[in-house]
């Protein structure tokens, strides 16, 4: 079958299964834009391309399929680029293809030439600029390959638009053959085996869950892991969801904003099973201190992780589900009734520490931030997709709502990316149409990426904002509050838009609450209007996120109020 | 904790932009490079990568379980140690007065090199061998006056089993 470069990505993305692609485009993507009109697969266009890649990287992680995304050479592929690190850091798979100038040109600062294979080598998996249409299939194949196996990421294809234009012979479904890519999936199990007489053994084991467990679809096995061992379970800001938050062995979040529950547990604990974690500075503070009484174990995918930052006892190379499949079924020869029959004085403890600190708040004359988070929750019974911008929004949507399963709470948590929320709100959108899709807001990062409100409204996807508008880049004000001071830097945001007049401009619906006692009914009216909603709750400006373990301190250290 | 040598040789894609790969690990990650050797090997489409590196043992995992992570690199190990065949080579222009000359080619041939080119005031002197050696040598050289020296860094290969 003879194609061009452009209709050999046509036919790959179907065979990949992709229906939907989020792009812009430019000189560089037009065959490629051309030849998408006359598919069946969905194009949104977005209003700036790093709106494209948060999308399909919200749509990536609430389907666990590859998000595709589409932009042009030189400032399209520039403006990616914040995009592509957050998939990045976070391990989502998405394969972003970029127009790039013609062949000959390349090197010769043509216009709107930029060496975006260079640009994105630290923050992608892996990336490619195309030589030749010949090479086009192979690269394509292995790029969707190499982005979902293994631990995922994002995989970048730059392909020069001679090369779009240029036919060659297409061999339909061609296997990918990678010598040198192998991820392992398969754990060791005499590892695993010593894990499983650590857990008959240990007093006081917990175990610390993260993205891995989601991504590897491994949340059940942990569940059934956890409860039939009465082993209590914290997890990282990405891990959120992988264990019900509303189990009585939940823990909630660990680390900096963590609870106080968890982050005593994992000072005092003397087994801790990490797994699809990665011991970021953010969840271990000082790590000399870090679960010191414990035998560590970690189980993850990416050998790399294991040993980077802190000391292992056991280190476990394999699939987070595979791995726990295989601990279960240990466990199943087990006398679990007498090993759980002694979890008593650990669990005691655990509660005691649990009444003594609550996540807690009082509501004033002002409305309280986290009391709008709590009847979000209420509200949507916890089964909303809830994605959040970067900050005490983050922080407090982390908190205060309460995931029972995976897939439901889309952040950007090792890059911290202001702005992410709404476009990835938008994917999560276009991935289930009929879900109820809530971005948890911040006044200054909803500025960062507002323009993609166009969008919601032109595809008809109702997604909901929720801003905290406390009138600050409240996160920065609050470390300036601690640690500077109180000498609020350029943190002072009053000169914010009026959001219920812009969401109008969009052709969205604006509401606004200012006091406690309408906190509900605009919630209500919020969820409740068919289209895309922008509510602004006016907080108490100057609230903080509790606890907070400041950085670089043992994490269980914290201060409380 | 200590740092020590390491010798880590590679196969890679025979690509452009590999290099890079490799390279922008070290700088991104704040790992060191103390020499780097690349050249193709039997087979066109794969290169041979050498690259020494100073790091305490926790380090070095790090570093080694990074490069294997890279798509491009087929294979690695660890050289360091008597297990393999280590050589450096340098081209030295050494200053050569009559009085010198003598003393120059003892030399040379003490050190099994060889003159490769020789002006009314200057050899330029081949020399292969262990990083030690060639340390040795351009001590024993500089009181003559090196005016120019170009050196590669360490290439290996794994001794094979007798
Ligand atoms: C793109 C980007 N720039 C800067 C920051 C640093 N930063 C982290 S939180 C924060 C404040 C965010 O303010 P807002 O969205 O109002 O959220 P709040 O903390 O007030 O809830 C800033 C500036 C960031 N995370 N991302
Ligand atoms: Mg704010």
């Amino acid at each position: 079958m003879k194609l061009t470069g452009a209709q050999i990505l046509m036919e790959v993305l179907k065979e990949e299964g992709v229906n939907s692609i989020f792009g812009f485009p430019g000189g560089a993507t037009i065959d490629i834009h051309d030849n998408l009109e006359k598919t069946d697969l969905r194009h949104y266009l977005v209003r700036h391309e790093q709106g494209a890649v948060h999308a399909a990287d919200g749509y990536a992680r609430v389907t666990g399929k590859v998000g595709v995304c589409l932009v042009t050479s030189g400032p399209g592929a520039t403006n990616a680029v914040t995009g592509v690190a957050t998939a990045y850091m976070d391990s989502i798979p998405m394969v972003i293809i970029s127009g790039q100038v013609p062949t000959h040109l390349i090197g010769n600062d043509a216009f709107q030439e930029v060496d975006i294979v260079g640009i994105t080598r630290p923050c992608t998996k892996h990336n490619y600029l195309v030589p030749s249409v010949e090479e086009l299939p192979r690269i394509l194949k292995e790029a969707f390959h190499i982005a979902r196996s293994g631990r995922p990421g994002p995989v970048l294809v730059d392909i020069p638009k001679n090369v779009q234009q240029a036919t060659t012979n297409f061999k339909p479904k061609q296997k990918v053959k990678l010598k040198s890519y192998n991820p392992t999936y398969k754990p060791n199990s005499k590892q695993l085996r010593k894990v499983v007489d650590l857990i008959m053994t240990a007093k006081r084991p917990m175990i610390f869950a993260g993205g891995g467990v989601i991504l590897s679809k491994g949340a059940e096995e942990l569940t059934k892991l956890a409860r039939s061992t009465k082993i209590p379970v914290t997890m990282s800001l990405m891990g959120l969801g992988g264990f019900p938050g509303s189990d009585p062995l939940s823990l909630g979040m660990i680390g900096m904003h963590g609870t106080y529950r968890a982050n005593m547990s994992t000072g005092k604990c003397d087994l801790l099973i990490g797994i699809g974690v990665r011991f970021d500075d953010r969840v271990t503070g000082k790590t000399d201190c870090f679960a010191a009484q414990a035998e560590i174990v970690h189980i993850d995918i990416d050998p790399t992780s294991i040993r980077k930052n802190v000391p292992v006892s056991i280190p476990v190379v394999g699939d987070c589900k595979s791995s726990l499949e295989v601990i279960n079924n240990y466990l199943a020869e087990e006398d679990l009734e007498k090993l759980t029959a002694n979890r008593g004085p650990w669990l005691d403890q655990i509660e005691q520490w649990k009444q003594n600190f609550k996540l807690a708040y009082t509501q004033e004359e002002e409305i309280k931030p986290q009391y709008v988070v709590e009847k979000l929750y209420e509200l949507t019974r916890g089964e909303a997709i809830i994605t959040t911008e970067v900050g005490q929004n983050q922080m407090w949507a982390a908190q205060f709502y309460h995931f029972d399963r995976p897939g439901h709470f889309v952040t950007s948590g090792g890059l911290g990316t202001m702005g992410f929320g709404l476009p990835a709100a938008i994917g999560a959108q276009v991935a289930f149409p009929d879900a109820l899709v809530v971005d948890v807001a911040g006044d200054g990062s909803i500025q960062m990426n507002i323009q993609e409100m166009a969008t919601a409204v032109q595809y008809k996807l109702p997604v909901k904002v929720v801003i905290l508008n406390n009138c600050y880049l409240g996160m920065v004000r609050q470390w300036q509050e601690l640690f500077y001071d109180k000498r609020y830097a350029c943190t002072c945001m009053d000169h914010a838009p009026d959001f219920v007049k812009l969401a109008e401009a969009f052709g969205a619906v604006g509401l606004r609450a200012t006091r406690p006692e309408e906190v509900e009914d605009v919630l209500r009216q919020g969820l409740e209007t068919p289209g895309p909603v922008i509510m602004d709750f006016r907080v108490t400006k100057e609230e903080g996120v509790y606890p907070m373990v400041p950085a670089g301190a043992p994490i269980t250290e914290m201060l409380l109020v | 904790m200590t740092e020590e040598k390491h010798i880590l040789t590679m196969l890679v894609d025979n690509e452009p932009g590999v290099l890079s790969r490799i390279v922008g690990l070290f700088s991104g990650r704040g790992f060191n490079i103390e020499s780097l050797c690349v050249a193709e090997t039997i087979d066109p489409k794969v290169s041979r990568i050498t690259i020494v590196t100073k790091a305490n043992e926790p380090l070095v995992e790090q570093i080694e379980k990074q490069l294997r992570k890279l798509i491009n690199v087929i294979k690695l190990r660890d050289l360091t140690g008597s297990g393999s065949v280590q050589r450096e080579m340098a081209l030295i222009c050494v200053r050569a007065k009559l009085e010198n000359r003598d003393e120059i080619l003892r030399m040379v041939d003490i050190f099994r090199c060889k003159v490769v080119d020789v002006g009314p005031e200057y050899y330029i002197i081949e020399a292969t061998g262990t990083e030690e050696k060639m340390k040795a040598l351009v001590n024993l050289l500089k009181p003559m006056g090196i005016k120019k020296i170009a050196r590669t860094g360490t290439i290996a290969l794994f001794r094979e089993p007798h």
